[in-house]
């Protein structure tokens, strides 16, 4: 091993989405030249996610109101192209000693390791859906709303052709939207939040008008349509050999049956968070997210000096905030390398911040988290698919005493130490064995972060041939 | 005076500090003896490198002093359900140790006869008979030594499983209880503990073993008898689940690269070197991981299309003659060490923990520890550099 020295400025960006890009084009303007390295094959997010080159819908079908904002975001990367180093299609799977390991082509096959130092780093890695296993849930035909929105946005082709969407949250009714828009015919909206939780948060969420309008147009229009829309609903369990046919699901006792071929589901979002954990930077426990976090001041510094953090990586704000955020954390590195920095934008990016915080308090409240899942999940649903791990092991465990922390809880039963790592399972691991213990999500500890964050090609790897040279 | 309702007090035979493979099966046997014990484990047990080592049950490639231990541990490791009460994904899947080249095949001959007396049934397969046997390897190796009886195990399962058995038994098992002072009392030890959630400890024994794998150092030297021992973090990584093609365990002669296949079809490889976060804590070195990915698809070419999803390390202790410390201290009577096992203390763990059972018993061992007293370090006061990789 031997630590890469860092003899001269280089920031590097993580990710190009609302965060990355907008960081980039901040240091861009202040005159730096940062290296961005991104997953995707083109810039966006997974919000803004740009479809292969040629393709030919148009950005309104494609994002809907949001298409505006996408189009300004690919712009404006776009314009700063010839001012950064891009690479896409770039996996950085550690980080060690002040540097980046980068694997190319997307981390499949083929792709080298490469060592990439740094003096200041921004990661804004955002966030998957958050999951929580139900009967059923393997069955093909099952996805993460994110992952089919992404079907939709990158590919042009929906799950199913007749979709249910469960679940709760913004992207439950957008994505809903996007399909019906989109073609598919959408069997039906079950929100997990009861209808006093959305009457309780209205006054919240009208701090963010056009949001809050955005969200009752969706549901208008689906329902204008005859979308059937159902909240407080749970789910009971998926129907169908080999492909979904049907989902059960149940609202007061009373259970119903609604047939689809493709199930969307997802419950709000989780941050990326495990590169900042191997940058060495310290979490704190956010109850909003139910989730540890970087953490960070407003200004997105954590507690590594020339670490920064922006966007849902740092805890789910969405994408408007995360433009602010990736912005703000850029003018927060050139304030630290003693640059100029426009101190009333700051000042206005911080307000406007803590506005979006205070509206994804509201949304939290509008859309809460089903603390009542993980004590009702059967013992035999599978929680880690990969390791095939289901909830009575994971109770088991808990109930002997034997974990009381989830790291034991991996090490004793291997829930999250299939290819995933815990991205897709660890957040339904901990409410399990919160559940069990008695504590809530904060008392059973943190998953330890591990390179390779994504499984690494053994093409990566380092041959004889090239240790001789 | 009442009494601070957060202190506990509690009188032994034996405290064992560290409740890896080895305090764990010492309190295991003890109890199985009759004896009290209470053991102390800093983190939980098995977590350390008992648990997150590579998971070789081997014998071979030890040297002949370990042999008559590893020979017992064998047998241990044969009657494994009983003793903790499960199977622990242990397999006799065969220890096949390769050479890459004649010279390697010569020096693998000459250890056959050296320790031909042990019996561990070793049998040189080379040439063509090689090529029949193993075709998955190809002309990667010109043959190797096959020890039929090894194989391998799931550490992170088995390891806390000794605690455990000894605690179902009566052991007194405190995980995250770090022991903060031992000192010597007129008949015995008194160790004063405080558990992570803040309640205090205390016991008295009249017996101390120390078990505490990297970290024994320090006690060993607060009686006055400081070991060179020095930490390192041996470097393994993990696939996803691919087609079974190795069904025994392979190591190469001279060092390097190791690996098996799990049940489910994981491929668990081994080699180089992880760095240190803290006294505490390791991680695999990026050079390290590509280095082992290397090695590995050039040995393996059926993991060219595979991805390494995990990779760990842990802290392990070593000595300057990579062989353990093992008995009675010199300076304190009472006082018993367990240690330094250089990497490979896994398979031989039951068997040491079965000695110092008897070494409290009967103030002897039925197998030899000559070869692993203290002493021998006497006027070694400076710890190694970072000791090369040993072979699997």
């Amino acid at each position: 091993m031997s630590p890469a020295h860092v003899t001269s400025f280089r920031p590097v960006i993580v990710g190009a989405g609302p965060a990355g890009v907008r960081a980039a084009e901040t240091l861009v303007a202040a005159g730096l030249r940062p290296l961005v390295i991104d997953e995707a094959a083109r810039w966006g997010g997974q919000i803004y996610r740009q479809p292969p080159e040629g393709f030919q819908r148009t950005k309104r079908a494609l994002y809907g109101f949001e298409a505006g904002k996408a189009d300004a975001l690919h712009r404006a990367m776009a314009d700063i192209l010839p001012g950064v180093d891009y690479r896409p299609r770039s996996l950085v799977w550690n980080i060690e000693a002040g540097a980046l390991d980068v694997t190319c082509n997307g981390g499949s096959e083929g792709g080298r390791s490469e060592t990439v130092p740094f003096s200041h780093l921004i990661l804004a890695p955002g966030a998957t859906d958050r999951v929580l296993p139900f009967p059923g849930w393997t069955t093909p035909g099952v996805f993460t709303l994110g992952g089919s929105q992404v079907a939709l946005k990158f590919q042009g082709c929906a799950v199913g052709s007749r979709v249910l969407f469960l679940g709760t949250g913004p992207l439950l009714y957008l994505v809903a939207y996007q399909y019906a828009k989109a073609g598919a015919e959408v069997a039906g909206v079950l929100d997990t939040a009861g209808f006093a939780d959305q009457a309780r948060a209205v006054p919240g969420m009208l701090r963010d008008p056009a949001t809050f309008a955005k969200g009752l147009y969706y549901v208008g229009w689906l329902r204008a349509r005859g979308v059937p829309i159902h909240s407080g609903v749970r789910p009971v369990r998926v129907e169908g050999d080999g492909r979904v046919e049907a989902l059960v699901w149940q609202r007061n006792g009373r259970e119903e049956r609604t047939a689809c071929d493709a199930l969307a589901f997802g419950l709000g979002l989780r941050p990326e968070t495990q590169l900042a954990d191997l940058a060495g930077c310290r979490f704190r426990f956010d109850a909003m997210d139910r989730a540890w976090v970087p953490e960070r001041t407003p200004a997105g510094r954590t507690s590594v000096p020339g670490v920064y953090v922006a966007g849902d990586g740092a805890g789910i704000a969405g994408a408007d905030a995360a433009e602010m955020a990736g912005e703000r954390a850029a003018l927060a590195l050139l304030e630290d390398i003693g640059r100029p920095f426009d101190a009333a934008r700051v000042a206005h990016l911080e307000q406007r911040l803590a506005a979006a915080a205070r509206f994804r308090r509201a949304l939290t409240g509008a859309f809460p988290f089903p603390a009542d899942w993980a004590a009702s999940v059967p013992d035999d649903t599978p929680v880690c698919r990969c390791e095939e791990v289901t909830a009575g092991t994971l109770r088991q465990a808990a109930r002997v005493g034997e974990a009381p922390e989830i790291n034991r809880l991996k090490a004793l039963t291997r829930v999250g130490m299939g290819r995933c790592q815990g991205r897709m399972c660890g957040a339904a691991a901990t409410e399990l064995l919160a559940q069990a213990l008695g504590t809530g999500p904060d008392g059973v500890g943190r998953l330890r972060g591990q390179p390779p964050i994504k499984p690494l090609p053994f093409s990566a790897g380092i041959r004889d041939e090239e240790k001789a040279s | 005076m009442i009494a601070r309702l957060d202190m506990e007090r509690l009188q032994t035979d034996v405290a064992i500090v560290g409740g890896g493979i080895v305090g764990g099966s010492a309190a295991l046997f003890l109890t199985r003896m009759g004896f009290s014990v209470a053991l102390l484990e800093r983190d939980w047990c098995g977590a350390k490198a008992s648990g997150v080592n590579y998971g070789g049950v081997r014998r071979q490639g030890r040297p002949p002093e370990q042999l008559p231990l590893s020979q017992r541990a064998h047998a241990l490791w044969g009657r494994l359900p009983e003793l903790i009460g499960i199977e622990g994904e242990y397999v006799r899947s065969g220890h096949l140790k390769l050479a890459r080249s004649e010279a390697d095949l010569a020096s693998l001959v000459a250890y056959n006869k050296k320790v031909a007396e042990f019996g561990l049934g070793l049998e040189i397969v080379a040439g063509a008979d090689f090529r029949a046997r193993y075709p998955v390897l190809g002309d990667r190796a010109v043959g190797g030594s096959l020890c039929p009886e090894d194989g391998h195990a799931n550490p992170r399962i088995v390891s806390p499983a000794f605690a455990r058995a000894a605690a179902r038994l009566g052991a007194v098992v405190r995980e995250q209880t770090p022991v903060d002072h031992v000192e010597r009392t007129g008949d015995g030890f008194l160790l004063r503990c405080t558990h992570v959630g803040g309640n205090s400890l205390e016991v008295r024994a009249r017996v101390l073993l120390n078990c505490s794998g990297a970290w024994s150092g320090r006690l060993a030297e607060s009686f006055g008898e400081p070991v060179p021992l020095s930490s390192a973090h041996p470097c393994m990584a993990v696939t996803e689940p691919i087609a079974r093609f190795l069904d025994v365990n392979i190591g190469v002669e001279g060092g390097g690269v190791y690996g098996r296949q799990v049940e489910r079809g994981n491929v668990v490889i081994g080699g180089g070197r992880g760095f240190a976060l803290d006294a505490d804590r390791a991680r695999p070195a990026r050079n390290a991981v590509l280095t082992l990915m290397g090695e590995a698809v050039d040995l393996f070419p059926e993991l060219r299309h595979a991805h390494v999803i995990r990779t760990w390390t842990g802290v392990e202790g070593y000595t300057p003659d990579r062989n353990p410390i093992i008995g009675p201290s010199a300076t304190t009577p009472g006082l018993f060490h367990a240690f330094g096992f250089s990497g490979a203390g896994f398979q031989i763990g039951p068997a040491v923990g079965e000695a110092l059972a008897e070494l409290v018993r009967d103030g002897r061992s039925s197998a030899p520890l000559d070869a692993f007293r203290i002493t021998r370090f006497a006027g070694v006061d400076q710890a190694p550099g970072i000791p090369a990789p040993a072979g699997h």
